[in-house]
């Protein structure tokens, strides 16, 4: 029971978000508003209720799984792939691991910067 | 299948969810147990396996992608509640995420602008269609909000959906990697890049790696997806401003 009530609650969430997106026409999906609204349900409550924490470790330990059906549909596109696949597997390859390298440095660098210096300290309970 | 007995069988297997359902969960438990075996190989990542098993399946017995979906949806439609059950991790870091607010918020912005306009300047440069830069432009992002944003931009949204699963694959497959060779230890950014770069299937990696690697891989990936949003049709406008300038001078 605990886990259905869990799973009813992110589905609920979920069509909040959607209807508020179509609502006010913003350029973000459904979902993702409704991730933000539930944050903030958390963070107002204090704490995260047992049934949502099981239904959401369930549903992200096999997050992998999710994406599997739209990996699948590679085999629509495989005649488009292959016409530009130079371009295509290149930008892709290139533009990830650039990305990655960037963020991670930008990252690591801005945290040295701007957090690093104050870690030393005691914390300000600020 | 000359067996008429047989042959209704296999009719009514194919116009029904049931068998395109079992399949992606049985294609999903021998590809993860694979990866299991492999010690947890980068390269053996289930998504990889599992995709390639069920399309060497589909092609062999001629079944239309479309047939394999009617069962597959019901798979991806928890992509949705998935997203929203991310906003747990995040409060478990809350206190972490406090602290690190303007780096995360930096190398976010940073990030999202670096993933989306180096995929359209490498795809221009290498001769691909305006169709292809657009579709590749979202790729770093989430599948929903990536295919929102292709159709608003001009890509293909279904070619979108599957770059967007491949950019992940990448990202996970190379990821630790990669960390590795720059030097870059921390969990925190670790988990960022993986998050911003490789979305949903990069977080699922980083969780195997840390709990906390994992929670802010998928904290980025949901603010990317907000910054993707908000970013990128202005990027694309900005970028398309600048090419027509100089063609055109």
């Amino acid at each position: 029971m605990n886990f259905l009530n869990g799973i009813t609650l992110l589905l609920v969430y979920q069509l909040v978000g959607e209807v508020t997106v179509r609502l006010l026409d913003v350029p973000i999906p459904g979902p993702v508003l409704g991730m933000v609204m539930l944050f903030v349900t958390l963070l107002i409550r204090g704490q995260a209720p047992e049934s949502v924490d099981q239904a959401s470790s369930a549903l992200l330990s096999h997050l992998s799984l999710l994406f599997v059906p739209a990996g699948v549909g590679m085999m629509v596109h495989f005649d488009r792939i292959a016409e530009e696949w130079v371009p295509i597997t290149l930008a892709l390859l290139l533009s990830t691991i650039i990305t990655m390298v960037a963020t991670a440095l930008i990252m690591q660098l801005t945290s040295r910067w701007l957090v690093g210096a104050r870690q030393g300290k005691e914390p300000d309970g600020d | 299948m000359t067996d008429p007995g047989l042959k209704d069988i296999w009719v009514y297997l194919s116009a029904s969810p049931l068998l395109g359902l079992t399949m992606t969960l049985v294609a999903y438990g021998l590809a993860y147990r694979l990866y299991l075996r492999t010690r947890s190989n980068p390269l053996a990542n289930p998504v990889v396996t599992s995709v390639v098993m069920l399309i060497g399946v589909l092609v062999l017995t001629g079944t239309p992608y479309n047939d394999y979906f009617e069962g597959g949806q019901f798979v991806h439609f928890l992509l949705g509640p998935a997203t929203v059950a991310l906003a747990v991790p995040l409060y478990q870091q809350f206190t972490r995420l406090r602290q690190l607010w303007l780096p995360v918020t930096i190398s976010l912005v940073c990030g999202v602008t670096i993933a989306a306009g180096s995929s359209i300047g490498l795809a221009w440069l290498l001769g691909g269609s305006t169709e292809i830069q657009m579709s590749l432009a979202p790729k770093s992002a989430t599948a929903p909000v990536a295919m929102g944003i292709s159709e608003k931009i001009g890509g293909l949204p279904s070619l979108t959906a599957v770059l967007v699963v491949i950019t992940g694959i990448t990202g996970a497959v190379l990821g630790t990697k990669l960390f590795e060779w720059i030097r870059v230890t921390d969990d925190t950014a670790r988990g960022i890049a993986m998050g911003v770069a490789a979305h949903g299937i990069g977080t699922a990696r980083a969780f195997q790696v840390s709990p906390q690697m994992g929670a802010f891989s998928g904290l980025a990936m949901a603010l990317s997806a907000f910054a993707t949003a908000l970013l990128v049709p202005w990027l694309v406008d900005l970028m398309q401003f600048l090419v027509s300038q100089s063609s055109s001078s």
